[in-house]
């Protein structure tokens, strides 16, 4: 019965640093009996996310860093949607706002901060929101749909990302920032004008050197009004002027305060076994707005508290990066030169990149990057350590090194000179000494693998160099052999090698492969069993048996899988073009099938979505329709413009071959997805440029592009040659695709392809050497012989039929 | 009037699901027992499993049309890691998925329910 009882901690806010320091404490000792209050109703996520939350690339669920379960695993009472009112140092309690008191051994407050809110008449209207927590980016977002005209008040990183964000959304945005120059405390005057044309680029408006004195409306914000009279239409406005550290809580239960809670070195407040850690803490003068000092300072408190050795916190040197795509800025340290410092610089306005370096005696003391910022982790060291310039050093960063490789030796011995316990990933609060521990102990050769034992890498995706970095000088030479080749964890070899490997060898499935060729995983992970079936189809067309246990679900279901579990029917629609006749059917099918939605695609034709798995074979059985391939790493549509057959510029019959091509090309397996357009002219109303393939209509032939992507990372496509016949762009695009298939690797997309192979290159094997046009394009005949329609070939197959998509359920359960 | 609604499946040991051969190596297939569906895999060592057909990322979504690598599999949805024989997820994800027990009797593929 009398198991000892254990001391009780509790922790006031549920945000990054205090659940953070909750989990190192976690790791050193299980003497506490834990209880965590958080205003906010869910569980602790990633606030620095709540800019890919507005941007789009993440939801709400992806930037749970904890979920509940989490707690519960732990044994954590978690009272969330609760605030603490008052803490009664004297009988070690705290207070909640519904009247409950809890008491405590040891207290942690970390309260974060708040957004800094400016008392602008008006701006108590509808509509104004600062930048902060889940509840204000939901405000954003909603706002987005129904408003055009946004303000941000503010031109710091947040109202930045903020601004990027609402852009992205659709909406009209105006940056207003009192400066004249944008993110001041973070950048110089050149990099942040170069940021500025940069973000303008990028769609967004600013107000500079503008003070608003009122915001106007009705129930509801309107316009802003600023000091020198003008104004400015905003139906939303984005307060980011600041962050106020969250103090209120100390400084009604008589805890000293300055602008933040004060605290030790080892983050202890004036109140005995009260502690504090995050944003709300006031250390040496400092309270910090980033997640590396907090993680630092929990760092420091977690051994504190559980009774290890350590040494006291003194403090953190930040450095600022930008999350916004396409815009690589990077500030740490003094960036403003003064009379003692030495300034080295360099500005490239062909590249638009920037780089200063200040030295104060010799040594490092600050930096700035635009555009280029492969240096940053080096120079984040260097800041740091206050490192003494030397020339090897300003070879690397300035970029006249002598020889190939002289900047890797120094960027791992920067590396190598970073502390143990220095956080590598602030996303996931990854130390250098957790990364080496588990490349050393587990023998792990590439960043995936470092990305799936302890997650650095795999949020925002920041840390990537720095981890490649200690990789490479843990590794020395055996980093580069293995990390360059191998396609995925299971096995060292690269493409070129397996390949080679199936055709000496004369391998047939997957399993031989993997088998032969020594996986160190027998049975291969989901990267590459698709890609091994992929080889073995091109190396063995008509003759490989497609391996569905090797393919991703999609591609396996042929259809698009929903996240519940429901999925999508895209039917062909050659060339953009359809019938009344196949729209009634389409139109027939969906009702009957009680289709959540009917979507026009970005790709011209028709999307059935939310149809229930065993429903698939008998959509298919009556739509009678082919496959649109819109799961399959396979031609996914030919899109096409109106052309000559209506249009009055139309040059060539873009709807009548693109409608030709795609009949032509469909269902072969290429190494990612591949998508083409027809253009009947140069207006190019199709969009040939983020094509894999795109042909351009002219008087007297056709021009074709090659490389282009509109996906995650956009890339306009390369004009590869220009032919006079109908024939020859067949065959120019037979040649061009069977040489992609046979030497892509598998996910890469011909944006990749085209810079890896070399445009001139391709040009070479696909439209100058005829010997190898013509092999290329018997090779893509031979292969196209083979292909058939997979929703026929389900509904001819009644075994995977019922394997697949029905169902079972049992007979009698037996007693 | 009050019935004493007693649930089959509560009370089942063991429910024959169907003959072995009728289970594709390395492919899960569906079965609805009561409201709940339990994914059967087949592995290619030829044991077999059963988890519930709910996939542990917060979000949901089935776990039947995974890819099968030895005793683990590779979520349909995100890609999570998770081994059939003790339904969890591996690193760095976490989470863990409902396990049953499986026998196999007379080419029957039995599945236990307690
Ligand atoms: C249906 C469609 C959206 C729409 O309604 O318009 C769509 C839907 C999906 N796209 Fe897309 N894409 C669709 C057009 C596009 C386009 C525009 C286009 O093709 O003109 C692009 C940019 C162009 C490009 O590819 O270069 C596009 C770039 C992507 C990407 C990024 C690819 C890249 O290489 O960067 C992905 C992710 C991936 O493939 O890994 C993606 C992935 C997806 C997936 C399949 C996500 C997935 O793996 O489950 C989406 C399925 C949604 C669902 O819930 O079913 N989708 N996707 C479009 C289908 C067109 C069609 O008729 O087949
Ligand atoms: C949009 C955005 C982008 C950002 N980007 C970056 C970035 O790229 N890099 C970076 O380093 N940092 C970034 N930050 C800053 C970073 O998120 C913060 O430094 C960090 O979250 C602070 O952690 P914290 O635990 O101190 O505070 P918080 O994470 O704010 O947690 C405090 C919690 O305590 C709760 N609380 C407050 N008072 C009480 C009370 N009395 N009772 C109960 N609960 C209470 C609050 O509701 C809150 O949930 C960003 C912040 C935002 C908003
Ligand atoms: S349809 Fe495409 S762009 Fe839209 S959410 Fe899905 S993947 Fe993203
Ligand atoms: S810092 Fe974001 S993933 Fe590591």
């Amino acid at each position: 019965m009398n198991t000892p009882a254990k001391e009780k901690l509790v922790v006031i806010g549920n945000g990054m640093a205090g659940i953070n320091t909750l989990e190192q404490i976690l790791k050193l000792t299980d003497r506490f009996e834990i209880t965590v209050f958080g205003s906010e109703p869910h569980p602790n996520y990633n606030r620095i996310m709540l800019s890919y939350v507005l941007e789009g690339s993440k939801t709400i669920d992806d930037i749970v860093i904890n979920d509940w379960s989490w707690y519960e695993e732990n044994g954590i009472t978690l009272h969330t949607g609760v605030t603490v009112t008052r803490i009664d140092t004297e009988n070690k309690a705290v207070i909640t706002d519904g009247g409950h008191t809890q008491s405590y051994d040891k207290l942690l407050i970390a309260t974060g901060s708040n957004s800094l809110m400016l008392p602008i008449p008006g701006s108590d209207r509808e509509g104004v929101v600062g930048f902060r927590d889940i509840a204000d980016c939901n405000q954003m977002l909603d706002a987005a749909k129904e408003y055009k005209t946004a303000a941000v008040i503010g031109g710091g990183l947040l109202g930045l990302e903020a601004a990027k964000g609402l852009v992205g959304l659709g909406m009209d945005v105006t940056v207003v920032h009192l400066m004249e120059d944008l993110m001041e405390r973070q950048l110089d005057r050149q990099a942040s004008a170069m940021l500025k044309t940069e973000l303008e680029r990028q769609g967004i408006k600013f107000a500079m050197g503008k003070s608003t004195a009122e915001m106007q409306g009705d129930h509801r914000v309107r316009k802003l009004v600023f000091t020198d009279g003008e104004e400015l239409d905003a139906e939303f406005v984005v307060m980011a002027v600041g962050i106020r550290p969250n103090k209120q809580l100390g400084e009604v239960s008589g805890i000293q305060t300055n602008r933040g809670i004060l605290v030790d070195d080892f983050m202890r407040t004036s109140a005995p076994d009260v502690y504090s850690v995050g944003e709300c803490a006031e250390h040496r003068g400092i309270c910090y707005g980033l997640v590396a000092p907090l993680f630092e300072q929990g760092n420091i408190l977690a051994k504190h508290i559980s009774g290890a050795e350590t040494a006291g916190y003194a403090g953190s040197i930040t450095s600022t990066k930008l999350k916004i795509s396409g815009v690589d800025v990077f500030s740490a340290g003094e960036f403003i030169e003064g009379p003692q410092h030495t300034v080295i610089s360099a500005k490239d306005e062909w590249k638009r990149t920037y780089k200063k370096v200040l030295l104060d005696n010799g040594r490092i003391v600050g930096a700035v990057l635009f555009g280029d910022v492969t240096e940053s982790a080096s120079l984040q060291k260097y800041v740091r350590e206050g490192t003494e310039m030397n020339d090897e050093i300003y070879g690397d960063l300035m970029g006249t090194g002598s020889g190939c490789c002289g900047g890797g030796k120094s960027k791992t011995a920067a590396v190598e000179k970073m502390a143990d316990d220095e956080i590598v990933c602030g996303c996931k609060g990854v130390t250098k000494k957790v990364i080496v521990d588990v490349i050393t102990e587990k023998g792990l050769t590439t960043v995936d693998e470092i990305k799936a034992c302890t997650g650095a890498t795999g949020s925002c995706g920041g840390c990537k160099p720095v981890v490649e970095q200690i990789l490479s000088f843990v590794l020395g030479d055996g980093f580069k052999k293995t990390v360059k080749t191998g396609i995925c964890a299971c096995t060292p070899l690269s493409r070129q090698e397996i390949v080679a490997g199936i055709k000496e060898k004369g391998l047939r499935t997957t399993k031989e492969v993997m088998n032969v060729l020594e996986w160190h995983n027998p049975e291969g992970c989901s990267k590459c069993r698709p890609a091994v079936n992929y080889y073995l189809g091109v190396i063995y067309p008509g003759e490989h048996k497609d391996e569905k246990e090797s393919r991703f679900v999609n591609e396996r279901m042929n259809a698009n899988i929903q996240k519940d579990g429901s999925y999508t029917v895209v039917p062909r629609m050659y060339g953009g073009v359809t019938t009344p006749e196949d729209l009634k059917k389409i139109a027939d099918v969906s009702v009957k099938y009680n289709v959540k939605a009917v979507k026009v695609t970005g790709g011209q034709r028709l999307d059935l979505i939310g149809v229930q798995k065993e429903d698939l074979p008998k959509v298919w059985e009556e739509l009678d329709m082919p496959s649109g391939y819109a799961y399959a790493k396979s031609l996914r549509t030919v899109k096409t413009c109106v052309g000559n057959q209506y249009c009055r510029f139309g040059t060539q019959d873009s709807m009548g071959v693109g409608a030709m091509l795609e009949r032509k090309f469909e269902r072969l397996d290429f190494p990612a997805k591949f998508k083409m357009a027809v253009n009947g002219c140069p207006r190019n109303c199709a969009e040939s440029c983020t094509k894999d393939i795109g042909i351009v209509g002219n008087d007297g032939g056709w021009e074709i592009f090659v490389g282009g992507n509109g996906g995650i990372k956009a890339r306009l496509a390369d004009s590869l040659c220009k032919v006079k016949t109908d024939q020859e762009l067949t065959d120019t695009i037979a040649a061009v695709m069977q040489y992609y298939r046979e030497t892509g690797n598998y996910l890469e997309r011909t944006s990749e392809w085209v810079e890896r192979i070399g445009l001139d290159e391709i040009r070479s094997r696909t439209v100058e050497n005829e010997e190898s046009r013509r092999a290329l394009v018997a090779s893509i005949e031979h292969a196209l012989t083979f292909v058939e329609d997979p929703w026929k070939q389900v509904l001819n197959d009644k075994k995977t039929r019922s394997e697949l998509f029905e169902t079972a359920q049992p007979a009698v359960p037996q007693a | 009037m009050t019935t004493q609604q007693t649930n089959p499946i509560a009370a089942a040991e063991r429910i024959a699901l169907d003959s072995t051969d009728s289970f594709p190596s390395r492919i899960g297939r569906v079965f609805l027992i009561e409201a709940a569906e339990i994914a059967v895999f087949r592995t290619s060592d030829d044991e077999f499993y059963a988890v519930e057909n709910l996939n542990p990322h917060p979000k949901g979504g089935p776990l039947a049309e995974a890819i099968v690598s030895g005793h683990y599999i590779y979520d349909p949805l995100y890609d999570w890691k998770i081994d059939l024989k003790t339904g969890l997820v591996q690193e760095p994800d976490t989470g863990e998925v409902r396990t049953f027990r499986v026998e196999v009797a007379d080419n029957q593929v039995i599945l236990f329910t307690k």
